[in-house]
């Protein structure tokens, strides 16, 4: 088996790169809900919390250079659970 | 080495490790994700009570607690990147680093905690009950949801400690880093889970 040697070394620099860019979207996110009010601010607050997961499962879990089952299966758990929720929602709306 | 000799010699799947942890990840993506659904419906049955209950709750602390949290991922995923290039004291004080961020997480979470508890709202407090069920519902949630979250923040705490002990004394090397990059996806995981709370409990008001 192949173990551990196959692996790709992510440089330091780009999990520097990656942490600015998540507490830049942090610090974003809080500033827009000053400023927003209503629906959006919903939307805006779970969009920016959407891309923030994207980049510590890419980056930080290495999902970018995993084998092909994990980069299907992943995303596939996130799908899910959207579906389970709007799901949810539709029942609740028209019930 | 002598050791190294030993330890090729013992049958490993790193790949096969790899995939369980993911799977053990997605069970608790799924436990949190169930009650995710269980918030937004509460919410969406009860806005104003859910908006004005959130405004109680400090974003300061809030953004604080984030900002630790995502410190201490990108560590703890520099840690795997620094044992596989051999460099051990960095590996140490990045998992230390990662350690202290959790800890910080834990004390304003307390300090947070009992704030809340001494202005009378915990659950089923009187004030709560004078406030309705919107009101209880999001403290019940809110202390449920965040407690959940910290019982894994303490777990993540004692893990991170062994590989810490474990790097020391070299039983986690630049050859077996497989308990290393474990606990880092389940260090994230955690981080994933907070990445979602913080914005809806904190700043949807």
């Amino acid at each position: 088996m192949e173990n551990h040697n196959n692996t790709h070394i992510i440089p330091y620099k780009t999990y520097l790169y990656i942490l600015a860019g998540l507490i830049a979207l942090t610090l974003i996110s809080v500033g827009v809900t000053h400023v927003e009010v209503g629906e959006m601010s919903i939307i805006t607050a779970l969009v920016l919390a959407s891309i923030k997961s994207v980049l510590v499962i890419v980056y930080f879990m290495h999902l970018k250079f995993d084998n092909r089952i994990l980069q299907i299966a992943v995303p596939a758990i996130f799908i899910l659970v959207g579906l389970v929720i709007f799901i949810t929602f539709l029942d609740y709306n028209f019930r | 080495m002598d050791s190294s000799a030993v330890i090729q010699n013992i049958h490993r799947d790193d790949e096969g490790s790899k995939m369980g942890m993911w799977l053990f990840i997605f069970t608790e993506l799924l436990l949190f994700a169930g009650l995710f659904i269980v918030y937004s419906i509460y919410r969406y049955l009860n806005p104003a009570a859910f908006a004005l209950a959130a405004e109680q709750l400090s974003v300061t602390i809030g953004t604080i607690n984030t900002i630790a949290l995502l410190i201490s991922s990108a560590t703890i995923a520099m840690a795997s990147s620094s044992i596989r290039l051999k460099n051990k004291k960095l590996t140490l004080f990045l998992l230390l680093v990662t350690i202290i961020m959790a800890i910080v997480f834990m004390v304003n979470k307390y300090f947070e905690w009992m704030g809340k508890i001494d202005h009378g709202f915990f659950p089923s407090s009187p004030t709560l009950q004078s406030l309705g069920s919107g009101d209880t519902l999001f403290f019940g949630l809110y202390f449920f949801m965040t407690g959940l979250h910290a019982l894994h923040i303490v777990i993540g705490i004692v893990l991170i400690a062994i590989v810490f002990i474990r790097v020391k004394n070299n039983s986690i090397t630049d050859n077996n880093p497989v308990l290393l990059d474990n606990s880092g996806l389940y260090w994230h995981m955690v981080d994933v889970i907070w990445i979602f709370l913080f914005p809806l409990f904190y700043l949807i008001t």
